[in-house]
């Protein structure tokens, strides 16, 4: 159980610092190498908490390609970013008070809540030892919510039609393929009968 | 031993970061969208503790889907912020105006 502790303490400071510092950073591209450490020491919080699975989904679907996809844009977009990160001191007072409001009230609203029981017993799922975390998530996913899974990839379809239609540059003097011309295409006019006399040229 | 209590206040303590990144970063939009990744994560971290805590699938059911939405958003805020800048040559929060917010 200590090194769980341990474990926790660690992944959990790595985790807060490595937020501050997306936040804080002058560089886009190091605030993005920052958020790709949160989520890797939150996948190891997902670990210590029996989620595996989501922990795998984590590093899969947000460092490999949420991230990544920060990052190109990043380095893609020709900004000044100097410019860019001025004035946070003008700021800081009204972002200060809601950020301390919204913490306090999630401190009260911890710090008053009535546990039905004292004792915890975290990894309880993995007591039962008749299915993997995998398997269990498996059972209920394609099951009960079957239709949650299915307005997920939903969601994840209209997002990459409107990603596609947002982002796609037509430019009319690149050369597509014109299918309704080649359909009409017909030999009245497509082949031509030449005569040709012998020894000359066409 | 680490209860249910420390994964919520790590949570409360990520929200709150994301929160302070959505109101300094006035200027850069990256950063704010990266704090809403933020957010979403502690959000996430809340679902699979309490899951975890109860013994209930459900919340990690429900965090995959909190991933999923916040995948389709990143993508679609990343497509608008690169249209925004071809057409306008900017990023800038404060240059944001052309509707009058």
């Amino acid at each position: 159980m200590l090194i769980m502790s341990i474990l926790f303490y660690l992944f959990s400071f790595i985790m807060i610092g490595s937020a501050f510092m997306v936040v804080l950073s002058r560089n886009p591209v190091h605030s993005v190498l920052f958020l790709i450490l949160c989520f890797f020491n939150s996948a190891g919080i997902f670990l210590i908490l029996g989620a595996e699975f989501l922990a795998f989904i984590l590093v899969i679907v947000y460092v490999g390609a949420v991230a990544v996809l920060f990052l190109f844009v990043v380095m893609m977009l020709d900004v000044e970013f100097k410019s860019l990160t001025s004035s946070i001191i003008s700021y800081l007072p009204v972002g200060m008070t809601i950020g301390f409001i919204i913490l306090s009230e999630l401190m009260l609203v911890l710090f008053t809540w009535k546990r039905e029981y004292v004792k915890i017993d975290l990894d309880i799922m993995e007591d039962q030892n008749l299915y993997t975390n995998t398997e269990a998530l498996g059972l209920v996913l394609y099951t009960d919510n079957i239709l949650y899974f299915q307005l997920a990839g939903l969601i994840l379809l209209a997002s990459m039609i409107g990603a596609i239609v947002l982002t796609v540059n037509h430019r009319p003097s690149a050369k597509r393929q014109s299918i309704e011309s080649q359909v009409n295409r017909d030999s009245k006019n497509s082949i031509e009968n030449i005569n040709i006399k012998p020894g000359s040229g066409i | 031993m680490i209860t249910i209590s420390h994964y919520l206040v790590l949570a409360a303590i990520l929200f709150v970061i994301g929160i302070f990144g959505v109101f300094l970063n006035k200027k850069n939009i990256i950063i704010i969208l990266m704090s809403i990744e933020l957010m979403l994560l502690s959000v996430n971290i809340n679902l699979v503790s309490f899951s975890s805590y109860l013994g209930d699938i459900i919340g990690q059911i429900f965090s995959l889907l909190v991933l999923t939405v916040a995948a389709a958003e990143a993508a679609i805020g990343l497509a608008i912020l690169v249209i925004y800048f071809r057409n306008k040559g900017s990023i800038s929060v404060d240059d944001i105006n052309a509707m009058k917010g």
